[in-house]
Protein backbone atom coordinates (compact mmCIF):
# COMPACT_ATOMS: atom_id res chain seq x y z
CA UNK A 1 0.00 0.00 0.00
CA UNK A 2 2.92 2.03 0.76
CA UNK A 3 4.11 4.51 -2.56
CA UNK A 4 6.98 4.04 -4.47
CA UNK A 5 8.90 6.02 -2.48
CA UNK A 6 8.19 5.00 0.88
CA UNK A 7 11.42 3.63 2.92
CA UNK A 8 11.69 0.03 4.08
CA UNK A 9 10.24 -0.11 7.73
CA UNK A 10 13.06 -0.37 9.87
CA UNK A 11 13.85 -2.85 12.83
CA UNK A 12 12.36 -1.33 16.11
CA UNK A 13 14.17 1.63 17.40
CA UNK A 14 15.46 2.15 20.72
CA UNK A 15 14.24 5.60 22.22
CA UNK A 16 17.07 7.28 23.70
CA UNK A 17 17.68 11.00 24.15
CA UNK A 18 20.27 11.18 21.48
CA UNK A 19 17.28 9.74 19.19
CA UNK A 20 14.93 12.20 20.52
CA UNK A 21 17.61 15.46 19.96
CA UNK A 22 17.88 14.26 16.48
CA UNK A 23 14.19 13.56 15.58
CA UNK A 24 13.40 17.18 17.41
CA UNK A 25 12.01 18.82 14.96
CA UNK A 26 9.53 16.18 13.89
CA UNK A 27 8.65 16.20 17.73
CA UNK A 28 7.87 19.84 17.41
CA UNK A 29 5.64 19.49 14.30
CA UNK A 30 3.80 16.53 15.95
CA UNK A 31 3.96 17.11 19.79
CA UNK A 32 1.42 20.46 19.82
CA UNK A 33 -1.47 18.11 17.58
CA UNK A 34 -1.07 15.55 20.04
CA UNK A 35 -1.88 17.52 23.10
CA UNK A 36 -4.68 19.02 20.88
CA UNK A 37 -6.21 15.59 20.28
CA UNK A 38 -5.68 14.32 23.24
CA UNK A 39 -7.54 17.47 24.51
CA UNK A 40 -10.75 18.07 22.52
CA UNK A 41 -11.10 14.35 21.63
CA UNK A 42 -9.76 11.88 24.52
CA UNK A 43 -11.01 14.07 27.56
CA UNK A 44 -14.26 13.71 26.43
CA UNK A 45 -14.44 10.52 26.23
CA UNK A 46 -13.32 10.24 30.16
CA UNK A 47 -16.50 12.69 30.17
CA UNK A 48 -18.60 9.08 29.51
CA UNK A 49 -17.78 8.34 33.19
CA UNK A 50 -20.79 11.54 33.89
CA UNK A 51 -23.39 9.30 32.62
CA UNK A 52 -22.83 6.95 35.70
CA UNK A 53 -23.00 10.03 38.03
CA UNK A 54 -24.84 13.09 39.22
CA UNK A 55 -24.04 16.40 37.15
CA UNK A 56 -25.68 19.47 37.33
CA UNK A 57 -24.09 22.74 37.06
CA UNK A 58 -23.79 23.61 41.03
CA UNK A 59 -21.97 19.67 40.87
CA UNK A 60 -19.66 20.06 37.72
CA UNK A 61 -16.74 21.78 39.32
CA UNK A 62 -16.85 19.05 41.63
CA UNK A 63 -13.68 16.43 40.67
CA UNK A 64 -15.04 14.15 38.58
CA UNK A 65 -13.83 11.22 41.49
CA UNK A 66 -16.08 13.06 44.05
CA UNK A 67 -19.10 13.40 42.56
CA UNK A 68 -21.99 10.80 43.47
CA UNK A 69 -22.33 8.07 42.27
CA UNK A 70 -25.77 7.09 41.05
CA UNK A 71 -25.04 3.70 38.74
CA UNK A 72 -28.01 3.53 35.90
CA UNK A 73 -30.08 5.66 37.56
CA UNK A 74 -29.64 8.29 34.56
CA UNK A 75 -30.51 5.54 32.46
CA UNK A 76 -33.72 4.88 33.82
CA UNK A 77 -34.08 8.07 34.47
CA UNK A 78 -33.75 8.81 30.51
CA UNK A 79 -36.06 5.87 29.83
CA UNK A 80 -38.84 7.17 31.95
CA UNK A 81 -38.81 10.37 30.30
CA UNK A 82 -42.28 11.12 28.67
CA UNK A 83 -40.48 12.09 25.49
CA UNK A 84 -38.37 9.05 25.27
CA UNK A 85 -40.49 6.27 23.57
CA UNK A 86 -41.77 8.59 20.70
CA UNK A 87 -38.38 9.98 20.14
CA UNK A 88 -36.98 6.67 19.65
CA UNK A 89 -39.87 5.79 17.22
CA UNK A 90 -39.22 9.27 15.65
CA UNK A 91 -35.00 8.23 15.08
CA UNK A 92 -36.02 4.67 14.37
CA UNK A 93 -38.91 5.08 11.71
CA UNK A 94 -36.74 7.90 9.93
CA UNK A 95 -33.55 6.10 10.02
CA UNK A 96 -35.30 3.42 8.46
CA UNK A 97 -37.17 4.93 5.87
CA UNK A 98 -34.42 7.19 4.65
CA UNK A 99 -32.43 3.63 4.38
CA UNK A 100 -34.81 2.35 2.00
CA UNK A 101 -35.64 5.39 0.03
CA UNK A 102 -31.97 6.75 0.36
CA UNK A 103 -30.62 3.71 -0.99
CA UNK A 104 -33.06 2.49 -3.98
CA UNK A 105 -33.06 6.51 -5.06
CA UNK A 106 -29.16 6.58 -5.10
CA UNK A 107 -28.98 2.83 -7.04
CA UNK A 108 -31.53 4.00 -9.31
CA UNK A 109 -30.00 7.38 -9.99
CA UNK A 110 -26.40 5.63 -10.86
CA UNK A 111 -27.91 3.08 -12.71
CA UNK A 112 -29.45 5.43 -14.98
CA UNK A 113 -26.72 7.75 -15.36
CA UNK A 114 -24.31 4.57 -16.31
CA UNK A 115 -26.88 3.98 -19.33
CA UNK A 116 -26.96 7.69 -20.76
CA UNK A 117 -24.66 7.44 -23.74
CA UNK A 118 -24.54 10.79 -24.11
CA UNK A 119 -21.26 12.09 -22.89
CA UNK A 120 -21.60 15.43 -22.46
CA UNK A 121 -25.21 15.55 -20.82
CA UNK A 122 -24.09 13.11 -18.78
CA UNK A 123 -21.52 15.42 -17.09
CA UNK A 124 -23.32 18.46 -16.81
CA UNK A 125 -26.55 16.09 -15.28
CA UNK A 126 -23.73 14.59 -12.61
CA UNK A 127 -22.22 18.28 -12.08
CA UNK A 128 -25.37 20.04 -11.11
CA UNK A 129 -26.79 16.93 -8.86
CA UNK A 130 -23.55 17.59 -6.48
CA UNK A 131 -24.91 21.24 -5.56
CA UNK A 132 -27.23 20.59 -3.12
CA UNK A 133 -24.91 18.04 -1.24
CA UNK A 134 -22.37 20.94 -1.01
CA UNK A 135 -25.22 23.54 0.33
CA UNK A 136 -25.46 23.79 4.41
CA UNK A 137 -28.69 22.59 5.87
CA UNK A 138 -29.47 26.01 6.62
CA UNK A 139 -29.59 26.88 3.49
CA UNK A 140 -31.48 23.91 2.18
CA UNK A 141 -34.14 25.19 5.32
CA UNK A 142 -34.93 28.12 4.00
CA UNK A 143 -35.28 26.86 0.40
CA UNK A 144 -37.39 23.59 1.77
CA UNK A 145 -39.66 26.28 3.05
CA UNK A 146 -40.63 27.62 -0.02
CA UNK A 147 -41.62 24.29 -1.08
CA UNK A 148 -43.15 22.55 1.47
CA UNK A 149 -44.67 25.44 3.91
CA UNK A 150 -48.36 25.93 3.76
CA UNK A 151 -48.76 28.40 0.58
CA UNK A 152 -45.21 27.03 -0.76
CA UNK A 153 -44.58 25.54 -4.60
CA UNK A 154 -45.93 22.20 -3.79
CA UNK A 155 -49.37 23.62 -2.27
CA UNK A 156 -49.20 25.98 -5.41
CA UNK A 157 -48.77 23.02 -7.85
CA UNK A 158 -51.55 20.93 -6.21
CA UNK A 159 -53.79 23.70 -5.99
CA UNK A 160 -54.67 23.28 -2.62
CA UNK A 161 -53.26 23.68 0.93
CA UNK A 162 -51.30 20.10 1.59
CA UNK A 163 -50.18 20.71 4.79
CA UNK A 164 -47.01 19.11 4.07
CA UNK A 165 -45.19 20.58 6.89
CA UNK A 166 -47.43 21.59 9.48
CA UNK A 167 -49.50 18.22 9.94
CA UNK A 168 -48.35 16.62 13.06
CA UNK A 169 -48.04 13.08 11.79
CA UNK A 170 -45.53 11.00 10.65
CA UNK A 171 -45.90 12.62 7.06
CA UNK A 172 -43.26 14.86 8.29
CA UNK A 173 -40.56 12.21 8.02
CA UNK A 174 -41.57 11.33 4.67
CA UNK A 175 -40.66 15.04 3.84
CA UNK A 176 -37.43 14.77 6.12
CA UNK A 177 -36.61 11.69 3.91
CA UNK A 178 -37.33 13.64 0.28
CA UNK A 179 -35.24 16.53 1.71
CA UNK A 180 -32.51 14.46 2.14
CA UNK A 181 -32.68 12.31 -0.71
CA UNK A 182 -32.81 15.27 -3.03
CA UNK A 183 -29.74 17.06 -1.47
CA UNK A 184 -27.56 13.70 -1.50
CA UNK A 185 -29.17 11.81 -4.70
CA UNK A 186 -26.21 12.35 -7.25
CA UNK A 187 -23.46 12.69 -4.09
CA UNK A 188 -24.70 9.04 -2.85
CA UNK A 189 -24.62 7.98 -6.91
CA UNK A 190 -20.78 8.32 -6.74
CA UNK A 191 -19.73 5.35 -5.01
CA UNK A 192 -21.93 2.80 -6.75
CA UNK A 193 -21.27 4.65 -10.55
CA UNK A 194 -17.26 3.79 -9.24
CA UNK A 195 -17.96 0.49 -8.39
CA UNK A 196 -19.96 -0.31 -11.64
CA UNK A 197 -16.99 0.78 -13.42
CA UNK A 198 -15.04 -1.84 -11.63
CA UNK A 199 -17.02 -4.38 -13.58
CA UNK A 200 -15.63 -6.54 -16.07
CA UNK A 201 -16.66 -4.83 -19.32
CA UNK A 202 -16.12 -8.58 -20.95
CA UNK A 203 -19.53 -9.66 -19.32
CA UNK A 204 -21.54 -7.09 -21.00
CA UNK A 205 -19.60 -8.26 -24.25
CA UNK A 206 -20.72 -12.00 -23.86
CA UNK A 207 -24.13 -10.92 -22.49
CA UNK A 208 -24.51 -8.84 -25.69
CA UNK A 209 -23.62 -11.91 -27.99
CA UNK A 210 -26.50 -13.77 -26.02
CA UNK A 211 -28.39 -11.36 -26.98
CA UNK A 212 -29.48 -9.79 -23.54
CA UNK A 213 -31.63 -6.34 -23.61
CA UNK A 214 -30.56 -3.17 -21.66
CA UNK A 215 -32.60 -4.40 -18.60
CA UNK A 216 -31.69 -7.90 -18.87
CA UNK A 217 -27.68 -6.35 -18.32
CA UNK A 218 -28.78 -3.89 -15.59
CA UNK A 219 -30.23 -6.95 -13.90
CA UNK A 220 -27.67 -9.43 -14.36
CA UNK A 221 -24.89 -7.94 -14.75
CA UNK A 222 -24.70 -4.30 -13.14
CA UNK A 223 -27.12 -4.79 -10.31
CA UNK A 224 -24.77 -7.86 -8.99
CA UNK A 225 -21.63 -6.84 -9.65
CA UNK A 226 -22.43 -3.56 -7.46
CA UNK A 227 -24.19 -5.96 -5.00
CA UNK A 228 -20.92 -6.03 -2.18
CA UNK A 229 -20.88 -2.13 -2.60
CA UNK A 230 -24.58 -1.98 -1.64
CA UNK A 231 -24.17 -4.56 1.14
CA UNK A 232 -20.95 -3.03 2.94
CA UNK A 233 -23.21 0.53 2.68
CA UNK A 234 -26.38 -1.06 4.45
CA UNK A 235 -24.63 -2.54 7.26
CA UNK A 236 -23.21 0.93 8.07
CA UNK A 237 -26.00 2.73 7.25
CA UNK A 238 -27.74 0.51 9.67
CA UNK A 239 -24.92 0.71 12.43
CA UNK A 240 -25.70 4.35 12.24
CA UNK A 241 -29.66 4.10 12.48
CA UNK A 242 -29.82 6.04 15.99
CA UNK A 243 -27.23 8.72 14.86
CA UNK A 244 -30.04 10.98 13.42
CA UNK A 245 -28.55 14.22 13.04
CA UNK A 246 -30.01 17.29 15.10
CA UNK A 247 -28.90 19.81 13.26
CA UNK A 248 -30.86 18.64 10.44
CA UNK A 249 -34.23 18.02 12.21
CA UNK A 250 -33.93 21.02 14.21
CA UNK A 251 -33.81 22.93 10.86
CA UNK A 252 -36.56 21.15 9.55
CA UNK A 253 -38.90 21.13 12.40
CA UNK A 254 -41.44 23.88 13.79
CA UNK A 255 -43.85 24.10 16.41
CA UNK A 256 -46.37 22.34 15.22
CA UNK A 257 -44.48 19.04 14.21
CA UNK A 258 -42.21 18.82 16.70
CA UNK A 259 -43.79 15.96 18.89
CA UNK A 260 -42.52 13.65 15.14
CA UNK A 261 -38.68 15.36 14.58
CA UNK A 262 -37.67 14.99 17.84
CA UNK A 263 -34.55 12.16 17.62
CA UNK A 264 -32.11 10.57 20.26
CA UNK A 265 -29.38 13.59 19.62
CA UNK A 266 -31.96 16.22 19.99
CA UNK A 267 -33.15 14.91 22.79
CA UNK A 268 -29.99 14.28 24.49
CA UNK A 269 -29.43 17.96 23.71
CA UNK A 270 -32.48 19.03 25.40
CA UNK A 271 -31.95 17.67 28.57
CA UNK A 272 -28.47 17.89 28.58
CA UNK A 273 -27.78 21.34 27.38
CA UNK A 274 -31.19 22.92 27.63
CA UNK A 275 -32.21 21.45 30.85
CA UNK A 276 -28.67 21.46 32.09
CA UNK A 277 -28.58 17.72 33.36
CA UNK A 278 -25.28 16.75 32.16
CA UNK A 279 -25.53 13.11 33.28
CA UNK A 280 -28.82 12.59 31.99
CA UNK A 281 -27.49 14.09 28.30
CA UNK A 282 -24.16 11.99 28.67
CA UNK A 283 -26.60 8.80 29.49
CA UNK A 284 -28.30 8.98 26.61
CA UNK A 285 -24.92 9.61 24.15
CA UNK A 286 -23.91 6.73 25.29
CA UNK A 287 -26.96 4.64 25.13
CA UNK A 288 -27.07 5.82 21.13
CA UNK A 289 -23.27 4.85 20.86
CA UNK A 290 -23.64 1.60 22.89
CA UNK A 291 -26.99 0.48 20.61
CA UNK A 292 -24.97 1.98 17.53
CA UNK A 293 -22.36 -0.77 17.40
CA UNK A 294 -24.52 -3.61 18.72
CA UNK A 295 -26.72 -2.31 15.61
CA UNK A 296 -23.48 -2.90 13.86
CA UNK A 297 -22.52 -7.01 15.10
CA UNK A 298 -26.19 -7.44 14.16
CA UNK A 299 -26.40 -6.62 10.83
CA UNK A 300 -22.73 -7.29 10.10
CA UNK A 301 -23.69 -11.19 11.33
CA UNK A 302 -27.04 -10.53 9.25
CA UNK A 303 -24.98 -9.96 6.38
CA UNK A 304 -22.57 -13.27 6.71
CA UNK A 305 -25.03 -15.29 7.36
CA UNK A 306 -27.46 -14.98 3.80
CA UNK A 307 -23.82 -15.49 2.36
CA UNK A 308 -22.64 -12.01 1.92
CA UNK A 309 -19.25 -10.50 2.65
CA UNK A 310 -18.80 -9.25 5.95
CA UNK A 311 -17.53 -5.77 7.03
CA UNK A 312 -15.56 -6.67 10.17
CA UNK B 1 -21.27 -2.16 -24.62
CA UNK B 2 -22.28 1.02 -25.73
CA UNK B 3 -23.20 0.43 -29.23
CA UNK B 4 -23.46 3.58 -31.76
CA UNK B 5 -27.56 2.62 -32.15
CA UNK B 6 -29.34 4.96 -30.30
CA UNK B 7 -32.94 3.24 -29.12
CA UNK B 8 -35.88 4.87 -27.59
CA UNK B 9 -34.23 3.92 -24.25
CA UNK B 10 -31.52 6.47 -24.81
CA UNK B 11 -34.34 9.31 -25.27
CA UNK B 12 -36.20 8.33 -22.87
CA UNK B 13 -32.91 8.57 -20.33
CA UNK B 14 -32.37 11.82 -21.47
CA UNK B 15 -35.78 13.12 -20.62
CA UNK B 16 -35.59 11.78 -17.21
CA UNK B 17 -32.64 13.63 -16.41
CA UNK B 18 -33.68 16.54 -17.99
CA UNK B 19 -36.48 16.07 -15.41
CA UNK B 20 -34.30 15.26 -11.98
CA UNK B 21 -32.35 18.85 -13.55
CA UNK B 22 -35.00 20.70 -13.25
CA UNK B 23 -36.00 19.43 -9.83
CA UNK B 24 -32.61 19.87 -8.67
CA UNK B 25 -32.30 23.53 -9.73
CA UNK B 26 -36.06 24.99 -9.81
CA UNK B 27 -35.34 25.40 -5.98
CA UNK B 28 -32.42 27.30 -6.42
CA UNK B 29 -33.78 29.67 -9.42
CA UNK B 30 -37.44 30.15 -6.94
CA UNK B 31 -34.92 32.00 -4.19
CA UNK B 32 -33.03 33.73 -6.55
CA UNK B 33 -36.26 35.04 -8.46
CA UNK B 34 -37.84 35.79 -5.21
CA UNK B 35 -35.17 37.77 -3.84
CA UNK B 36 -34.92 40.08 -6.93
CA UNK B 37 -38.85 40.30 -7.04
CA UNK B 38 -40.93 43.17 -5.23
CA UNK B 39 -41.87 41.93 -1.92
CA UNK B 40 -45.44 42.39 -2.06
CA UNK B 41 -46.05 41.16 -5.07
CA UNK B 42 -44.39 37.87 -4.23
CA UNK B 43 -47.16 37.56 -1.44
CA UNK B 44 -49.97 36.52 -4.28
CA UNK B 45 -47.83 33.49 -5.39
CA UNK B 46 -44.56 32.80 -4.70
CA UNK B 47 -43.97 29.53 -7.50
CA UNK B 48 -42.01 31.25 -10.17
CA UNK B 49 -38.56 31.38 -11.22
CA UNK B 50 -38.13 34.81 -13.07
CA UNK B 51 -38.59 38.20 -11.08
CA UNK B 52 -42.40 39.54 -12.26
CA UNK B 53 -41.46 42.88 -11.12
CA UNK B 54 -37.50 43.05 -10.96
CA UNK B 55 -35.85 45.13 -7.89
CA UNK B 56 -32.86 45.36 -5.61
CA UNK B 57 -34.88 46.72 -2.85
CA UNK B 58 -34.38 43.44 -0.78
CA UNK B 59 -30.72 43.00 -1.03
CA UNK B 60 -30.37 47.30 -0.48
CA UNK B 61 -32.25 46.55 2.74
CA UNK B 62 -30.29 43.72 3.86
CA UNK B 63 -27.11 45.10 3.38
CA UNK B 64 -27.96 48.43 4.98
CA UNK B 65 -30.39 47.50 7.50
CA UNK B 66 -30.68 43.92 7.91
CA UNK B 67 -27.87 43.43 10.02
CA UNK B 68 -25.71 40.66 7.75
CA UNK B 69 -22.53 42.67 7.40
CA UNK B 70 -21.04 41.34 10.67
CA UNK B 71 -22.24 37.79 10.08
CA UNK B 72 -21.18 38.13 6.84
CA UNK B 73 -17.15 39.39 8.44
CA UNK B 74 -17.38 36.66 10.76
CA UNK B 75 -18.37 34.54 8.37
CA UNK B 76 -15.23 35.23 5.95
CA UNK B 77 -12.73 35.33 8.75
CA UNK B 78 -13.77 31.70 10.02
CA UNK B 79 -13.62 30.13 6.80
CA UNK B 80 -10.12 31.87 5.66
CA UNK B 81 -8.47 31.95 9.24
CA UNK B 82 -9.91 28.39 9.63
CA UNK B 83 -8.70 26.92 6.41
CA UNK B 84 -5.38 28.59 6.60
CA UNK B 85 -4.75 26.99 9.89
CA UNK B 86 -5.83 23.69 9.17
CA UNK B 87 -3.88 23.20 5.85
CA UNK B 88 -0.88 24.69 7.70
CA UNK B 89 -1.57 22.06 10.69
CA UNK B 90 -2.47 19.40 8.91
CA UNK B 91 0.37 19.64 6.11
CA UNK B 92 3.02 19.37 9.20
CA UNK B 93 1.55 16.87 10.97
CA UNK B 94 0.78 14.41 7.80
CA UNK B 95 4.73 14.91 7.31
CA UNK B 96 5.72 14.03 10.57
CA UNK B 97 3.70 10.99 10.28
CA UNK B 98 4.71 10.12 6.97
CA UNK B 99 8.28 9.44 8.09
CA UNK B 100 9.05 6.07 9.05
CA UNK B 101 11.97 6.48 11.00
CA UNK B 102 10.18 9.02 13.40
CA UNK B 103 10.34 7.02 17.01
CA UNK B 104 6.29 7.65 17.50
CA UNK B 105 5.56 7.65 14.16
CA UNK B 106 3.54 4.50 15.20
CA UNK B 107 2.28 6.02 18.22
CA UNK B 108 0.77 8.85 16.84
CA UNK B 109 -0.93 7.63 14.22
CA UNK B 110 -2.64 5.55 16.25
CA UNK B 111 -3.27 8.13 18.40
CA UNK B 112 -5.18 10.13 15.53
CA UNK B 113 -6.74 7.16 13.57
CA UNK B 114 -8.75 5.95 17.06
CA UNK B 115 -11.14 9.33 16.87
CA UNK B 116 -12.50 8.49 13.85
CA UNK B 117 -13.93 5.76 15.02
CA UNK B 118 -14.74 6.49 18.88
CA UNK B 119 -16.22 9.94 20.36
CA UNK B 120 -17.18 11.57 23.06
CA UNK B 121 -20.63 12.55 22.51
CA UNK B 122 -22.21 15.89 21.90
CA UNK B 123 -22.35 17.02 25.96
CA UNK B 124 -18.88 15.78 27.31
CA UNK B 125 -17.72 18.13 23.98
CA UNK B 126 -19.60 21.10 24.66
CA UNK B 127 -19.00 20.64 28.70
CA UNK B 128 -15.15 20.83 28.07
CA UNK B 129 -15.46 23.91 25.58
CA UNK B 130 -17.77 26.33 27.56
CA UNK B 131 -17.66 25.06 30.80
CA UNK B 132 -13.89 23.87 31.32
CA UNK B 133 -12.26 26.31 28.28
CA UNK B 134 -14.41 28.94 28.81
CA UNK B 135 -14.31 29.36 25.07
CA UNK B 136 -18.07 30.19 24.69
CA UNK B 137 -18.57 33.19 22.55
CA UNK B 138 -14.82 33.62 21.54
CA UNK B 139 -13.84 33.63 18.34
CA UNK B 140 -11.26 30.72 18.67
CA UNK B 141 -14.46 28.11 19.02
CA UNK B 142 -14.73 28.47 15.43
CA UNK B 143 -10.66 27.08 14.88
CA UNK B 144 -9.64 25.41 17.68
CA UNK B 145 -11.50 22.08 18.29
CA UNK B 146 -11.94 21.58 14.64
CA UNK B 147 -8.88 22.73 13.78
CA UNK B 148 -7.84 19.00 11.97
CA UNK B 149 -9.71 16.55 10.05
CA UNK B 150 -8.16 13.02 10.62
CA UNK B 151 -9.26 12.40 7.14
CA UNK B 152 -7.86 15.01 5.55
CA UNK B 153 -4.50 14.29 7.44
CA UNK B 154 -4.65 10.85 5.76
CA UNK B 155 -5.15 12.30 2.91
CA UNK B 156 -2.17 14.21 2.52
CA UNK B 157 0.09 11.76 4.06
CA UNK B 158 -0.49 9.36 1.34
CA UNK B 159 0.10 11.90 -1.05
CA UNK B 160 3.82 12.21 0.65
CA UNK B 161 3.91 8.55 1.02
CA UNK B 162 3.93 8.55 -3.14
CA UNK B 163 6.67 11.02 -3.22
CA UNK B 164 10.04 10.11 -4.04
CA UNK B 165 12.36 9.80 -1.03
CA UNK B 166 15.48 10.68 -2.68
CA UNK B 167 14.35 14.43 -3.36
CA UNK B 168 14.23 14.04 0.99
CA UNK B 169 17.17 12.57 0.93
CA UNK B 170 19.12 14.81 -1.43
CA UNK B 171 17.91 17.87 0.81
CA UNK B 172 18.94 16.03 3.83
CA UNK B 173 22.42 16.04 2.64
CA UNK B 174 22.71 19.52 1.74
CA UNK B 175 22.17 20.15 5.84
CA UNK B 176 18.43 20.68 6.04
CA UNK B 177 16.66 20.23 9.30
CA UNK B 178 13.12 18.46 9.33
CA UNK B 179 11.39 21.57 9.41
CA UNK B 180 13.29 22.85 6.33
CA UNK B 181 12.56 19.60 4.01
CA UNK B 182 9.11 19.94 4.82
CA UNK B 183 8.49 23.76 4.33
CA UNK B 184 11.05 23.82 1.59
CA UNK B 185 10.78 20.39 -0.36
CA UNK B 186 7.78 18.76 0.70
CA UNK B 187 5.03 21.57 0.74
CA UNK B 188 5.59 22.82 -2.93
CA UNK B 189 5.28 19.36 -4.37
CA UNK B 190 1.88 19.42 -2.43
CA UNK B 191 0.23 21.88 -4.29
CA UNK B 192 -2.73 19.08 -5.74
CA UNK B 193 -3.56 17.92 -2.12
CA UNK B 194 -3.26 20.92 -0.32
CA UNK B 195 -5.44 22.16 -2.83
CA UNK B 196 -8.47 19.22 -1.82
CA UNK B 197 -7.70 19.82 1.62
CA UNK B 198 -8.48 23.88 1.93
CA UNK B 199 -11.33 23.67 -0.48
CA UNK B 200 -12.50 20.92 2.04
CA UNK B 201 -11.87 22.98 5.04
CA UNK B 202 -13.20 26.22 3.47
CA UNK B 203 -16.51 24.31 2.37
CA UNK B 204 -17.52 22.98 5.73
CA UNK B 205 -16.24 26.28 7.92
CA UNK B 206 -18.40 28.59 5.47
CA UNK B 207 -21.46 26.17 5.88
CA UNK B 208 -21.17 25.13 9.49
CA UNK B 209 -23.46 25.97 11.72
CA UNK B 210 -23.71 23.43 14.99
CA UNK B 211 -20.58 25.52 16.52
CA UNK B 212 -22.32 28.72 16.33
CA UNK B 213 -25.76 27.26 17.55
CA UNK B 214 -23.87 25.42 20.75
CA UNK B 215 -20.84 27.60 21.44
CA UNK B 216 -20.87 31.64 20.41
CA UNK B 217 -24.28 33.12 19.46
CA UNK B 218 -23.20 36.30 19.99
CA UNK B 219 -20.50 35.91 16.99
CA UNK B 220 -23.18 35.13 14.52
CA UNK B 221 -22.29 33.97 11.16
CA UNK B 222 -24.17 33.59 8.07
CA UNK B 223 -25.96 30.29 8.39
CA UNK B 224 -26.79 31.51 11.67
CA UNK B 225 -27.92 34.53 10.82
CA UNK B 226 -30.28 32.85 8.37
CA UNK B 227 -31.39 31.00 11.09
CA UNK B 228 -32.45 33.57 13.08
CA UNK B 229 -34.53 35.14 10.16
CA UNK B 230 -36.51 31.82 10.05
CA UNK B 231 -37.19 30.98 13.23
CA UNK B 232 -38.31 34.68 13.68
CA UNK B 233 -40.43 34.18 10.30
CA UNK B 234 -42.22 30.55 11.53
CA UNK B 235 -43.50 32.22 14.80
CA UNK B 236 -45.54 34.08 12.07
CA UNK B 237 -46.22 31.40 10.13
CA UNK B 238 -43.97 32.17 7.37
CA UNK B 239 -45.35 35.63 6.61
CA UNK B 240 -46.46 35.33 3.04
CA UNK B 241 -50.07 36.76 3.74
CA UNK B 242 -50.14 38.88 6.47
CA UNK B 243 -47.69 41.26 6.28
CA UNK B 244 -48.83 44.93 5.55
CA UNK B 245 -49.00 46.25 2.33
CA UNK B 246 -47.05 49.11 2.76
CA UNK B 247 -43.67 47.64 3.84
CA UNK B 248 -41.57 47.38 1.00
CA UNK B 249 -39.83 44.30 2.22
CA UNK B 250 -41.72 41.03 4.52
CA UNK B 251 -39.34 38.61 6.23
CA UNK B 252 -39.73 36.36 3.30
CA UNK B 253 -37.81 38.64 1.13
CA UNK B 254 -35.37 39.33 3.13
CA UNK B 255 -34.54 35.38 3.73
CA UNK B 256 -34.50 34.88 0.45
CA UNK B 257 -31.93 37.37 -0.10
CA UNK B 258 -29.79 36.45 2.64
CA UNK B 259 -30.20 33.15 1.27
CA UNK B 260 -28.59 33.56 -2.13
CA UNK B 261 -25.83 35.65 -0.04
CA UNK B 262 -24.71 32.84 1.57
CA UNK B 263 -25.41 29.93 -1.11
CA UNK B 264 -23.26 32.04 -4.02
CA UNK B 265 -19.94 31.30 -2.48
CA UNK B 266 -20.31 27.64 -2.62
CA UNK B 267 -22.32 27.81 -6.30
CA UNK B 268 -19.29 29.82 -7.37
CA UNK B 269 -16.57 27.31 -5.97
CA UNK B 270 -18.30 23.40 -6.09
CA UNK B 271 -17.70 23.08 -9.76
CA UNK B 272 -13.96 22.81 -9.31
CA UNK B 273 -14.17 21.61 -6.07
CA UNK B 274 -16.10 18.55 -6.56
CA UNK B 275 -13.48 17.29 -8.96
CA UNK B 276 -11.25 16.74 -6.02
CA UNK B 277 -13.94 16.27 -3.96
CA UNK B 278 -14.98 13.25 -5.71
CA UNK B 279 -11.02 12.61 -6.35
CA UNK B 280 -10.73 12.13 -2.12
CA UNK B 281 -13.92 10.21 -1.62
CA UNK B 282 -12.81 6.94 -4.29
CA UNK B 283 -9.25 7.26 -3.22
CA UNK B 284 -10.51 4.60 -0.18
CA UNK B 285 -8.93 3.75 2.88
CA UNK B 286 -5.57 3.94 3.27
CA UNK B 287 -3.86 2.00 5.55
CA UNK B 288 0.00 1.57 6.89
Amino acid sequence: MAGKGAKVVQKKQKITMGLLWKQRYLLMMSLPFVIWIIIFKYIPLWGWTMAFQEVKPATFAIPIWERPFVGFENFIKAFEDRLFQQTMINTIGISILQIAVGTVVAIAFAVLLNELVFSGFKKVTQTISYLPHFVSWVIIASIAKNIFNDGGVMDSLAGTNLHLMSTNSPLIWLVIVLIECWKEMGWSAIIYLSSMAGIDPGLYEAAQIDGANRFQKIWHITLPGIRPTIVVLLIMSIGGALNVGMERQMLLSNALVQDHTMVLSWFSYMRGIKSSDYGLGTALGVFQSVVGVALLLIANKIASMVGEDKLV
Amino acid sequence: MKNLHKTWFDYFLVVVFAFILVITLYPFLNVLAISLNDATDTLKNINFIFPRKFTLTNYKYVFEEGGILQPLFISIAKTVIGTLAGVICTAMLAYTLSRRDFVFHKLFTMIFVITMYVGGGLIPEYLLIVRTLHLGNNFLVYIIPGLIWVYNMILVRSFIDGLPIALQEAAKLDGANDFQIWYIVIMPLCTPVIATIALYYAVGQWNSFMDTYLYAKKLPTLQYKLYEIMSQATMQLDTHTTTNATQAVTPMAIRMAVTVVATVPIIIVYPFVQKYFVGGMTLGSVKD
